[in-house]
């Protein structure tokens, strides 16, 4: 079997974990820009953390025969501090010279405040301007289906952005239907507590016409389990779906998306 | 129980099919469900937002259509659709506060 990790926080991980995704039949990892776990104090954090996703991450990838690719942005954690925001979005455009670098991400919202909704719009205009697909993070719990959608307004309002260039990640059984609807490509993020299980997650992928989905682990540092995707495969082919139907799922789909970028290189092309 | 419904991306299969591969699991989480109920009445203080919130959703799980996870999620989400001025939390518990 061979999938794409399309959402992983790779700093976060070991490189045991590095090892295991390989094992499991990794063939490229995107990694976006997210929040630490503290907030970072100045735009001086942000550099070094861009300076590790775009140049020492896909060293360390690298080593496992592995193609790492970044998105960047000030995560929705941060964004209520608009002065720390200002300053960080000034720096993403040198970086998005970087050749690993596939765009703006993971933007979005958190507890869907106006301050929130000021930068993302700041971001759609940045990914505008700079011609740059986008990969946006929906708010957890309670807050997802009200963020979901604001977000997805927010989006339309710009007038610009085509939907088939954003992926709208983190869905579940009461958003995705709206997302797909409105043209946008849908993540399905694998928690084993929040977000949605792998079984949830075939269930989901059962009930919606699934060519604009992909499905992801996020691994970061907290709850997660960096081998979800193949584990999802694994609930797939447990069902009787086809070894087709599984790798236009987990591989092809992702690369479909992921190669609207040309610094993209599907990994079987590679070979 | 409903009828059964086609999806446009699944294998065919009998409800006989899914309980053997998923009965036990559901099995051993409404256990723990239980458990956690229990738990709570040997616990003291007051109920807070998020257990009433679970208490809500359980009726949701004995209605006859499909779609009892996208309800479920829904009922517990912040019907709201404004943005706030300003949140006083990065994190989200799990219930929206406001759900009577």
């Amino acid at each position: 079997m061979r999938y794409i990790e399309p959402h992983g926080h790779m700093v976060s991980r070991t490189t045991d974990d590095y090892q295991a995704m390989v094992l499991a039949g990794c063939a490229a990892i995107c990694e976006p820009a997210f929040w630490a776990g503290f907030d970072r104090k100045s735009a001086d954090g942000f550099y070094d953390y861009f300076c590790q996703l775009t140049q020492h991450e896909p060293k360390r990838a690298a080593k496992y025969g592995l193609p790492h690719y970044s998105w960047l942005c000030i995560n929705p954690k941060e964004s209520e501090d608009m002065a720390l925001a200002a300053d960080v979005l000034a720096l993403v455009p040198e970086f998005l010279k970087a050749p690993t670098v596939l765009g703006i991400g993971e933007i979005g919202l958190n507890k869907n405040t106006r301050n929130e909704m000021k930068v993302l719009e700041q971001h759609i205009a940045l990914a505008v301007q700079y011609d740059q697909m986008i990969l946006v993070h929906t708010p957890h719990l309670e807050d997802k289906r009200k963020g979901t959608r604001l977000i997805m307004d927010c989006l339309k309002a710009n007038g610009v952005v085509k939907p088939e260039r954003v992926i709208i990640d983190h869905v579940e059984e009461h958003t995705i239907h709206e997302v797909l609807d409105q043209g946008f490509w849908a993540g399905i993020t694998l928690y084993p507590e929040s977000k949605a299980t792998p079984v949830r997650a075939i269930d989901m992928i059962e009930s919606v016409s699934a060519q604009r989905v992909w499905l992801n682990s996020a691994c970061d540092w907290g709850h997660s389990d960096p081998l979800s995707v193949p584990k999802a495969a694994q609930e797939m082919r447990r069902r009787g779906h086809s070894a087709t139907a599984i790798d236009n799922l987990v591989y092809g789909n992702p690369v479909k998306f992921l190669s609207q970028n040309s610094r993209f290189k599907a990994p079987a092309a590679q070979a | 129980m409903s009828t059964p419904q086609p999806h446009p991306g699944a294998p065919a299969r009998t409800r006989e099919q899914v309980a053997d591969l998923h009965f036990m699991d559901a099995r051993y989480k409404l256990l723990d469900l239980a458990a956690f109920l229990d738990r709570l009445d040997r616990a003291s203080g007051g109920e807070d937002h998020r257990v009433r919130g679970l208490r809500a959703a359980l009726p949701l799980l004995l209605e006859k259509d499909e779609g009892r996870v996208a309800r479920i999620l829904t009922l517990w989400s912040d019907p709201s659709i404004a943005p706030i001025e300003k949140a006083d939390t990065k994190a989200a518990s799990g219930v929206w506060p406001g759900l009577k």
